[in-house]
């Protein structure tokens, strides 16, 4: 046990987020957490409205955060930092980071107006919605984020969700915010490289992070850093970044394009998909990743 | 090894201790997560190489550096088995919870 070697670790030590939340075991969206929390510092402030977030961080008056939160409605995730950003601009408070962390059903359904909003305004907030691809916190209903083929309580096995996942980055584009990014807790030093970028930038910055949930996924709990690497290599999710809504840079491009069946097998939501499913599957990840390659091409 | 941090739920004795504004007094600290386990993981120094990928995605913060190894906080742990999936060397068994 002897060995002379010093430890390197690639992210800093520091924490801000404590042990004892109430996250399911094996829930990625508190390694989100973690990550971004590392990378903006303690001058930060959250808006979290409804999402499994407002659950993890515990019951009044305790909370597993080292920064002040605000709890806020469903819909007001955006607005609601908006606000806190100008109130403490207006006491002469120019440092601190305001974010807004909201999760997919808060972003793609529900919060869409205020961020879109927002993002109009060129607000000065971070906007980081973390992506478990259905309402888990109130029993893995469907949301907009919800893939094509996957079983949820209200798509159930007969009626499987037969539409895409709406491509929220494509619209924060054109919404030609300074900067978005989608990100990954599979890549921690990725996420924390976008999250420090994101916070040196002025303006609205979207963070698109995927966070696999075991609970809702009916995935084992010790795959959840598995089907987060799985998802960038056979590009379901790439990893890239937008600035002004022109300047795309793919992040992490895989050697070799690995299939997407071994994904979906570990997966209970997909189990009911059929070989013909998984065919249109792969076709349609095949051409969203050839549009995504055309648009980071070098001009 | 840091102190442990003193660690108690708060509770109203009765409604004039609540404060008129709603904001977080403690942390969660006191929730000791560890009874939710039903493996739980073990470390097997000998074959550690330390690379800290256990630490990085322990969604518990349950697995803490200590003189350059990784050391496991069974209060917290909640026995998902991450670290023993990503560990590269597989010094990391999952093992029954004992009573």
């Amino acid at each position: 046990m002897k060995k002379e070697k010093t430890m390197k670790l690639s992210l800093p030590t520091e924490e801000l987020m404590g042990s004892g939340h109430l996250a399911c075991q094996g829930c990625a969206a508190t390694l989100a957490m973690r990550y971004v929390l590392k990378a903006l510092g303690q001058k930060t402030a959250l808006c979290i409205p409804a999402c499994c977030w407002s659950v993890i961080d515990g019951p009044f008056p305790h909370s597993s955060l080292g920064v002040p939160i605000f709890h806020c409605a469903f819909e007001t995730a955006a607005s609601s930092a908006s606000g806190l950003k100008a109130g403490l601009e207006m006491v002469g408070d120019m440092e601190t980071t305001v974010v807004a962390w909201a999760g997919d059903g808060g972003t793609f359904d529900i919060g869409i107006q205020a961020l879109s909003g927002a993002a109009e305004r060129n607000d000065d907030i971070i906007y980081i919605c973390y992506d478990n691809e259905a309402y888990m916190n109130t029993g893995i209903q469907r949301s907009s984020a919800t893939p094509y083929g996957a079983w949820t309580t209200t798509t159930p096995v007969k009626h499987f969700k037969n539409r895409p996942k709406k491509d929220i980055d494509a619209i924060m584009a054109a919404h030609r915010i300074p900067y978005q990014a989608t990100a990954n807790t599979s890549y921690p030093e990725d996420l924390f490289k976008k999250a420090k970028k994101a916070k040196e930038i002025k303006g609205t910055r979207f963070l698109h992070i995927y966070t696999p949930c075991p609970t809702g996924w009916k995935s084992r709990p010790e795959d959840t850093v598995k089907l987060g690497r799985m998802a960038v290599q056979n590009c379901i999710f790439p990893l890239y970044e937008v600035e002004n809504g022109e300047k795309y840079t793919l992040n992490i491009k895989p050697r070799e394009k690995k299939p997407v069946n071994d994904y979906f097998r570990l997966q209970g939501r997909f189990r009911h998909l059929k070989e013909e499913h998984l065919k249109f599957i792969q076709a349609e990840v095949d051409h969203s990743w050839e549009r995504l390659l055309k648009l980071a091409e070098p001009k | 090894m840091k102190p442990k941090k003193k660690v108690e739920k708060i509770v109203f004795q009765s409604e004039k201790d609540v404060p008129l504004m709603p904001m977080s007094l403690g942390s969660m600290l006191y929730n000791k997560t560890g009874s939710w386990r039903n493996i739980r993981p073990e470390i097997d120094l000998a074959g550690c190489i330390q690379c800290g990928i256990c630490w990085k995605f322990c969604p518990d913060i349950s697995i803490e550096i200590e003189n350059e190894f990784p050391v496991v906080n069974y209060d917290y742990c909640k026995g998902c088995g991450i670290c023993a999936e990503e560990c590269p060397t597989k010094c990391i068994a999952m093992v029954e919870e004992r009573k």
